[in-house]
């Protein structure tokens, strides 16, 4: 069963999902940027299984091609699961 | 780091696919026989491989179109767990000089050889991703590297799929997924009758392969030994190629 989507459980699911890339926890926030968190487009697709797999969302190329933030995706994923 | 998982083998039902799809059984992978539309031929082989010990089941699908690619890896990872080792073989061939080929064969042969390649490695690669380990292997042709007159289309789809080998094996190394292609010469299958005859005069090794051979190839590129090569063509013809 997939993950209901809150705010709060999305922002839970990429915190733990970027640490899984390799991010350092303590410099995830909402307005940090990808580029801050050395989160490359690679990174992003496997963030994107990640959201799937818990969520049942799916983000497609064009939808993470515009995301600079960890707030732009959870803005994203809520927006896209309710 | 995980290596658990199934294999899919494309056009496994016969010839090099079956060939493939025995060895990585030989080798304790769970493995899905994909076929067209020789399910008999699919069912055989997965009484072999269960004869022998192995774990398989045969599920058709036309790889060429998405929709079926999704459901081909959805029934992999129902029933055989994640998918770790995808093997492109299915393929099919229109000869003719360019001049004569038609449109059809053009596109089918692409479609099949390449742009279906394109669909299950899409598919495959995001859990491959997270599991930090993936193992494709793409069964293309020495007429993808050298010319074979009355093969435009053939040459193309396999020259294609060298491209995408080298391309996607580049994109994903730092994941622990390797992308690799086999190129046979000529190999004894059902596909390649009628075209050897004259040819193995030149040959260095003087006679074709075998499916087993080059089987024995892909069984290498999709084992975990194997982890610091990719985005490598490996040439199977008896030196034809040298």
């Amino acid at each position: 069963m997939p993950t209901q989507v809150t705010t709060e459980s999305v922002e839970t699911v990429i915190t733990d999902g970027l640490v899984e890339i390799g991010a350092e926890r303590d410099a995830i926030s909402r307005g940090a940027t990808f580029e801050d968190l050395d989160v490359d487009s690679l990174d992003l697709v496997e963030l994107a299984q990640i959201v799937e797999d818990e969520f049942g969302v799916e983000l497609d190329g064009d939808s993470v091609k515009d995301v600079k933030t960890v707030g732009d995706v959870v803005d994203l994923v809520v927006a896209r699961g309710s | 780091m995980s290596a658990e998982g199934c294999a899919i083998v494309t056009g496994a039902a016969r010839g090099i696919g079956a060939a493939i799809a025995t060895a990585l059984a030989a080798d304790g992978r769970p493995v899905l026989v994909n076929y067209r539309s020789d399910a008999d031929g699919a069912a055989e082989l997965v009484e072999r491989i269960e004869v022998a010990g192995g774990r398989a089941v045969a599920r058709g699908a036309d790889v060429t179109d998405p929709e079926q690619v999704d459901e081909l890896f959805g029934a992999a990872e129902a029933e055989l767990g994640p998918v770790a080792v995808l093997v492109n073989n299915a393929g099919l061939r229109a000869d003719g000089l360019a001049p004569q080929l038609g449109a059809d064969e053009w596109s089918s042969v692409l479609e099949t050889n390449l742009s279906a390649a394109f669909h299950t490695t899409r598919r495959a690669l995001r859990p491959m991703l997270r599991a930090r380990f993936g193992r494709i292997v793409n069964v293309a042709s020495i007429v993808g590297l050298r010319a074979n007159a009355g093969q435009a289309n053939y040459a193309a789809s396999k020259a294609g799929l060298v491209g995408l080998t080298k391309t996607v094996a580049v994109e994903v190394a730092r994941r622990g997924i390797t992308v690799n292609a086999v190129a046979p010469g000529l190999v004894e299958t059902r596909l390649t009758e009628g075209i050897g005859n004259g040819l193995v005069d030149s040959i260095p090794a003087r006679r074709v392969g075998t499916a087993a051979e080059v089987a024995a190839c892909v069984r290498f590129l999709a084992s975990e030994e194997a982890a610091y090569v990719t985005g490598s063509v490996l040439t199977v013809d008896g030196g034809l190629s040298a």
